[in-house]
Parts: structure tokens; C-alpha cells; sequence
């Protein structure tokens, strides 16, 4: 199939054609940048948090008297171990999805050479094998390890990452590390393989954490790290929650921050989810105006052209042609479209990255989106091109 | 004439059912779907005190150490005020009306025996809190010069919160138990919940928060009660009391009438710098200090997040394509009927005529466009007040608003009619009837 007597043809309808590759370069350029945004969120919905999440469950405390803590502490403790399927309880502060202290913490005490934003994380010596966390180095929490609430230096595990951020070559075992103006440091007694910080966003780096142990007190009430077998922990947390009215009629139970490790990251990412299927509505809507567009246009060029199309027909195109015809000046169009919409996309991408701080639109994206919009296309011309492959030679002959 | 246009844009619009169907749905899509982001974002940016706001002013001060550098995703504290700059800037009197506040969360117990101890988020100010920004009183007052002086224990509830604790009854002179402290109750506000709320320390959830009670804060710093927001100190090792010089904590909003108090204020604010400077307490240069009006601190703040930005961008994107298909499309339907518009020519019309019948068959396609574009924007807004965001309950659409969907569909039709109607109007007389 010759291509010039199509481009020839296409020259008649310089506005129209233009019209449309325009709009498939914008959607083409949207396309890309959303799906990009839209694969991100979904990777942040999905990242490894490092902690046995099928098997644990949290209940959060509110509303109770932080001096009297420890008798509420010792009275729901207990109380909850008691409960059938229960492997263990733990006292916790702050936990992924669910928010923890974060602060700077540095390699040195003046804070010279350089900080990270870390979340930081507490409980009894327990509650860091109850996780499910592994450690690469050292050794797992003692009782032992517990100091009082007022010293500053205190025993703790931090991950992998934070330490080979703050000691790119050394051996992080015994080091401590700072934070606040120098007001608290911590010993390290241990590296874990994974932890993710409480609250995963791009600000602070992946896997800045730092677990230190604490004894049960107005510092650390309240929060109850639950495990249990993955199939029964939805059972046993219900059971808990049930049980807190008798354990502690002092408190009240924070729904909130209360719920299974998957309930907390399904809540925690609730927006990013309602944020990625916007998206995708868009994404979707936006692929059927053009598709319509498509169809609109084209079936008023096979109308235009009824009496041409007709003549081909007579002097011996065959249907086939007529629907070559069409689909090839489509596979131009869009072809059209996807070369201005690659510029557009790169236009829109380095926006993007400026204004949102988002990484650099991989290439495959581009790939994708031009044969998405060429499948549309031809999907959308089919129909248009099928009737004017329908148009019968006759027509030549024909006045109007 | 109009109605006679009116009349054959309607006969045209109903011959082709199908290409008419799908302007209005490119119309109603695009317009649905920027109107939903562009009202979330009226929404957000817009005046919390009207009428107010233009005289509202924060004066802002720079204590930092020459050297200080602020630490990546750490909270700037020249956002907020040390204790002494406070008290300085509250003694010096120098606006019609000033206040320093800040923001605290104490756990209230109840005296009905019916109500379990909960946590109540509120704010300590100082007296002139509630005249400086119009807070309106359903009873009793706020709290005097000297209750702020003395450190006076007394309280002032919002509607809310007096109706949970004493029901219809009246709440003034009543006790009420905060943290350890007992505080009578001196006023009740009426509903006043500005959104977002702009006297607040950043904390990113401006738009659904609102104050339940008011104290004097010389009581918050007495009783070491305990404080929300931001307190960032730069001194290694110093203390960390309320009243330490080095720490910010505080917000400070000061009312100024006229542009002479607005120039003699920041002179003021450069002055008092410089004067701490020459004590040895500043170390930068005095025209750090800085002056911001209500509307330009909510810019300075930038409360909207990047994905309401975004999406907004997108939106419009989504409605250029809409118009752009639509240009197509109305190009095509105009120029199939050149026939009839050439007949129409040859009888005499003139081009004008042409043009402006053109221009009401697009702008009723518009009108139809707009109405869809409303409804798909009120799903759209009732799908963002399910999100779990700070800003989803304000996500409501206002008359403006309303009109201006309607306004936009009918103008971005228009203009995507313009060149397809100028393209036709050109149509030769009397020489499509030959061609036929």
C-alpha cells in the first residue's frame, strides 16, 4: 500500500489532521505521566515492611491516666495473653503505618556529619522478635538492656540502612549515633535486616529505624503488639478488643490505631489509593474521548469521500483497499500524534520532577503508551473504515 | 432571530443524535472533572476570615545562630516565636490589637458520671485572642488583661464542647477539669471554626481540626501544660522550658488597619532586631524579620498538597483534550452541512448571520455540556468527601462555583465553536448547490 497518495489525501484536511494529532500528543503525554504516578503509588501501597504483618495485630489505648500506667499496662498484658490463639503480647510505641517519633539523628554529637531522619520505635525486649525481624548483627534486646527512662545514652537495634548511612565503612556494633541537639544518643546492639520507617513517604529515607527497648511506664502504655497464627489473628484481635472493656474499663479503645498490620496499611494508604484510581478514571475516560473523537472525525472523512471512495472502487480497489486505506492513515495520525506527544511528555515529566519532586519518566512508559493509543486508534477506525469499505463502486456513477 | 437560531441549532443538534451525544459527553467529562479539582482548591485556598483578613497580620523574626542550617523535612522555626520575642512584641503594643497563641491537647474529665476522660485539642492565647479575630460569644466573655496577668484559671469552651459537658444548660460558671488543674468557665464561642485554621502551627490537618476550648496561655506556661506543634530549639543541651530564649513555639497575629501601621509595624519589627542584635541575642541581619498578611502566610505555607495540585493539573489537561475533540467534531458537523449553509448564503444571509447561528448551536451544546458537567462534578465531589484527606469534608461546591461550571462549559464550547463556524461562514454561496 503506497503511503503518498494517503499523505496527499491527509493535506486536504491539514486542520482536522492537525486537531487530532494534538489530542493524541496530550493524551499521550498524559497517559505516560499518569500511569507513571499511578505505578508509583502503587510500589509505596506495596513496600516490604520488613515485619511479619500477616500475623500481628495492634490495640491503642486513649483516654487513661499515664501516671497509673503500669497498673494498666500489667492488668491488659496479662489479661490478653489469657486469650485463646494468643502466641504473644507486647508493650509497643509507634509501629509501620502507624506512626512513630521521628527526628535527625547523626553519626556524631554535634551533628557535623551529616543527619537522617529516623522513626523511632519502642517496646519491651519482646515485642522485636514478636515482629518477626531478623537481625544481620549483634543480638536481640535484653532485659538487661533496659535503662531508665532519663538516661541518655540508650541500648538499641537500628537497621541495615540507617547503618550503613551513618558508617558507610565501619562496624556499626557498639557505635552510637545522636539526635536531638545531642541530647540523646544511642548504642547499637544490634542490626536488623529490614524495618521500614513509621511512616513509608518519600522524605525520609527507606528503612531509617531505630528500636530501642523501654520498660512498661507513662513513656510506654497504651499500645499492645498482638501475634498469632495469620489465620486466626483477626479472630483473636476481635476477641481483644471484646476483652478491653473488663481489662481496662479506664480507657477507651483508639479505633483509629487500632486493627490488624493490614488493616493499618490499608488505612495508612487509603489516600494513595483513592489518589491512583482518580487516576485511572482519568486515565480511562480520557482514552474513550479520544477513541470517540477518532470515530467522530472519521466517519465524516468516509462520508466526505463516499464519491471518491466509490471511484477507487470502480477502477478496481478492492474493499480491502479502501479499508487499508483508512487504517493506514489512522497508524499515521496517531503515529503523528505519539512523535509530538513524546515531547510533550518530556515537557510534562521535567515539570513534574521540578514542581513534585517525582523521578525520571522511564522510557518503557513511552513504549507502552504509543501502542496503547496505535491499538486504539485502529480499534477506534475500524468501524468508520468498514463502511466505507462497504461503499459500493456504483456510488462513482452517481451525482450526489 | 435568536429564537429562530435557537430553533435550527435544536433541529440540527437533533439530526445527529450520536455526534451530538458525544460533544455533550466530552463537554460534561472535561468541565465535570476540572470543576471537581478547581472547587477543592477554591475550597482550600480560600479566605478564612472574610472580611477580616485584610487587616490580619504575623509578624515573623529571625533568632536563629548565623550558622544554623535547616535540616531536610525539620519544621523552620522562624515559623514560630520564642516566649521573650512574644512578650516583647505583646508589651510593645504596637498594633491595634495583638495576640500570642499556640496550640495544646489536654485530657478533660468529665463531672457527669455518663462521659469516659477524653482528650480535647483547644488553644492558650492571650486576651486580645478573641477580639482580634471576631470570635463571637453565645455566652460570657473572654478573659481580661489581668486574668492573663495573675495567670487566672479560667476557660472558654466552644459551642461544641459546653453542649457534650452541660448539655442545653448554662455552661458559664461551671468547673471544668483539664489535665490536673480545675478551670471555671468564663464564655461560651459560637460556632467558629475557620477553615483552614490559619493561626495554627503547620501540622497538616488545618482543615479538619477546630479549637474546643481557649485558656490564658500565662496558665499553659505556668503549669508546664502540655503544649502541640512545633518546638524548635538551636542550643545544645538548653533547656527546654517554655520560656527558654531559645526555642520557638509560639504564633503571634497582630491586627494593623492602614498601610502607614503596616510600614511603621515592619520598621518595628527591623528595629526591635536590630536592637536584640546590638544585646548580642540575634545574630542575623534585622531584615530577616518579617512581615506576612493572612492571605500571603496561607501562600507562604502552601497548605495545598502536591496531589491536589496535581490533580488539578491533570484535570484541566483531561478538559483541553475534551475541547480539542470537540473542535474536531463540531468542524466536521459544520462543514457537512455546507449545502444547506450555502443555500442559506445564496438567499442572503450574510456571514454574520452564519457565524452567529453556528456560535448558538455550539453554545447550546455548552449549555447541555454544563448541566452534565455539574452533575459528574457533584459525583466527583461526594467520591472526595469519602477520602480519608484533611480537606475531603470542605469539598462542597458554592453558588460561585455553580455558575461558574455553567459558565465554563458554555464559554469553552463557544470557543471551541469559534473556528469551526468561521471555517463554515466562509462557505461560497450557491457554489456547494452546483458541486453538490
Amino acid at each position: 500500500m503506497p503511503i503518498r497518495p494517503i499523505l496527499r489525501a491527509l493535506r486536504h484536511h491539514r486542520f482536522t489532521t492537525a486537531l487530532i494529532v494534538l489530542e493524541i500528543a496530550l493524551a499521550c503525554a498524559v497517559l505516560c505521566n499518569a500511569s507513571f504516578i499511578v505505578a508509583g503509588k502503587l510500589s509505596l501501597m506495596h513496600i516490604r515492611s520488613g515485619i511479619d504483618e500477616p500475623a500481628l495485630a495492634v490495640v491503642t489505648l486513649d483516654n487513661f491516666e499515664r501516671q497509673r500506667a503500669d497498673d494498666l499496662n500489667a492488668r491488659v498484658v496479662n489479661g490478653l495473653r489469657k486469650i485463646d490463639g494468643m502466641q504473644s503480647v507486647d508493650l509497643v510505641s509507634g509501629l509501620p503505618f502507624l506512626g512513630a517519633g521521628g527526628e535527625s539523628v547523626s553519626p556524631d554529637r554535634e551533628g557535623k556529619r551529616g543527619s537522617y531522619l529516623t522513626s523511632f520505635y519502642f517496646g519491651d525486649p519482646g515485642a522485636l522478635p514478636a515482629l518477626g525481624i531478623a537481625l544481620t548483627a549483634g543480638r536481640l534486646p535484653r532485659d538487661s538492656d533496659v535503662v531508665p527512662d532519663d538516661a541518655t545514652i540508650v541500648q538499641s537495634v537500628i537497621t541495615r540502612s540507617l547503618a550503613d548511612r551513618l558508617w558507610p565503612h565501619a562496624n556499626p556494633l557498639g557505635k552510637v549515633l545522636w539526635c536531638c541537639h545531642g541530647t540523646g544518643g544511642f548504642q547499637v546492639i544490634g542490626v536488623a535486616r529490614e524495618l521500614i520507617q513509621a511512616m513509608p513517604r518519600d522524605d525520609i529515607s527507606v528503612g531509617n529505624a531505630i528500636f530501642t527497648p523501654q520498660r512498661s511506664g507513662p513513656m510506654l502504655a497504651g499500645q499492645y503488639l498482638l501475634r498469632a497464627d495469620p489465620a486466626r489473628v483477626n479472630e483473636v484481635l476481635r476477641k481483644a478488643r471484646a476483652a478491653m472493656a473488663t481489662l481496662a474499663p479506664d480507657a477507651t479503645v483508639d479505633d483509629e490505631h487500632t486493627g490488624t498490620l493490614g488493616d493499618l496499611r490499608h488505612r495508612y494508604f487509603r489516600s494513595d489509593q483513592a489518589t491512583a484510581d482518580m487516576l485511572m478514571g482519568t486515565m480511562v475516560a480520557l482514552l474513550a474521548i479520544t477513541a470517540l473523537g477518532i470515530v467522530g472525525l472519521t466517519g465524516y472523512w468516509v462520508q466526505q469521500r463516499r464519491k471518491q471512495i466509490g471511484i477507487r472502487r470502480a477502477v478496481g480497489a478492492t474493499r480491502r483497499d479502501i479499508l487499508r486505506h483508512f487504517q493506514i492513515e489512522n497508524f499515521l495520525i496517531v503515529g503523528m500524534g505519539i512523535a509530538l506527544g513524546v515531547l510533550l511528555t518530556y515537557a510534562f515529566d521535567v515539570a513534574l520532577m521540578k514542581f513534585y519532586e517525582l523521578p525520571h519518566l522511564p522510557p518503557a512508559y513511552l513504549l507502552v503508551g504509543a501502542i496503547v493509543l496505535w491499538l486504539l486508534g485502529q480499534l477506534a477506525v475500524l468501524g468508520p473504515a468498514l463502511r466505507a469499505a462497504a461503499v459500493p463502486p456504483v456510488v462513482a456513477t452517481r451525482s450526489v | 432571530m435568536f429564537g429562530y437560531y435557537l430553533d435550527l441549532a435544536w433541529r440540527s443538534l437533533k439530526r445527529t443524535p450520536v455526534l451530538t451525544g458525544l460533544m455533550v459527553l466530552a463537554i460534561g467529562l472535561g468541565i465535570g472533572a476540572s470543576m471537581t479539582m478547581l472547587t477543592v482548591l477554591h475550597v482550600m485556598t480560600d479566605d478564612p476570615m472574610p472580611g477580616r483578613s485584610a487587616h490580619l497580620y504575623t509578624p515573623h523574626l529571625d533568632p536563629l545562630p548565623r550558622d544554623y542550617k535547616l535540616r531536610d523535612g525539620s519544621p523552620d522555626p522562624t515559623d514560630d516565636m520564642t516566649w521573650p520575642d512574644a512578650m516583647a512584641l505583646l508589651k510593645a503594643h504596637r498594633g491595634v490589637r495583638q495576640a500570642a497563641m499556640s496550640g495544646g491537647s489536654l485530657l478533660l474529665r468529665p463531672a457527669r458520671a455518663d462521659l469516659r476522660p477524653f482528650y480535647v485539642s483547644g488553644r492558650y492565647a492571650t486576651t486580645d485572642f478573641f477580639a482580634l479575630f471576631g470570635v463571637p460569644f453565645e455566652q460570657g466573655s473572654g478573659w481580661s488583661a489581668a486574668d492573663d496577668a495573675a495567670g487566672a484559671q479560667v476557660v472558654v469552651l466552644s459551642e461544641t464542647l459546653a453542649r457534650k459537658l452541660f448539655g442545653t444548660g448554662k455552661a458559664v460558671g461551671q468547673t471544668v477539669r483539664l489535665g490536673e488543674h480545675d478551670f471555671r468557665v468564663i464564655g461560651v464561642t459560637a460556632d467558629w471554626a475557620p477553615k483552614p485554621v490559619f493561626y495554627d502551627d503547620q501540622t497538616g490537618t488545618q482543615y479538619s481540626d477546630a479549637d474546643l476550648f481557649f485558656l490564658p496561655l500565662s496558665v499553659a506556661v505556668d503549669e508546664k501544660l502540655q503544649v502541640s506543634g512545633n518546638r524548635s530549639g538551636w542550643v545544645h543541651g538548653d533547656d527546654t522550658s517554655l520560656t527558654s530564649a531559645n526555642m520557638t513555639w509560639l504564633q503571634f497575629w497582630v491586627q494593623l488597619d492602614t498601610p502607614a501601621q503596616v510600614a511603621a509595624y515592619r520598621q518595628y519589627l527591623v528595629d526591635y532586631s536590630a536592637q536584640q542584635k546590638a544585646l548580642g541575642r540575634f545574630q542575623r541581619p534585622p531584615t530577616n524579620a518579617k512581615l506576612y498578611s493572612l492571605m500571603s502566610w496561607l501562600a507562604h505555607e502552601n497548605l495545598v498538597p502536591g496531589d491536589v495540585d496535581l490533580q488539578l493539573w491533570l484535570a484541566l489537561g483531561f478538559l483541553f483534550v475534551c475541547l480539542l475533540n470537540i473542535v474536531a467534531l463540531l468542524l466536521a458537523k459544520f462543514l457537512r452541512r455546507s449545502g444547506a449553509i450555502s443555500v442559506r448564503r445564496a438567499l442572503g444571509a450574510r456571514r454574520r448571520d452564519i457565524f452567529v447561528q453556528l456560535g448558538i448551536e455550539s453554545a447550546l451544546i455548552g449549555v447541555a455540556g454544563g448541566v452534565l458537567g455539574l452533575a459528574i462534578a457533584q459525583l466527583g465531589l461526594w467520591s472526595i468527601r469519602q477520602r480519608p484527606d484533611d480537606y475531603a469534608k470542605l469539598a462542597q461546591m458554592d453558588m460561585s462555583m455553580l455558575l461558574g461550571t455553567l459558565g465554563l462549559a458554555v464559554l469553552a464550547s463557544v470557543l471551541a465553536g469559534l473556528l469551526p463556524a468561521w471555517r463554515a461562514c466562509r462557505v461560497p454561496p450557491a457554489l456547494q448547490l452546483k458541486g453538490g
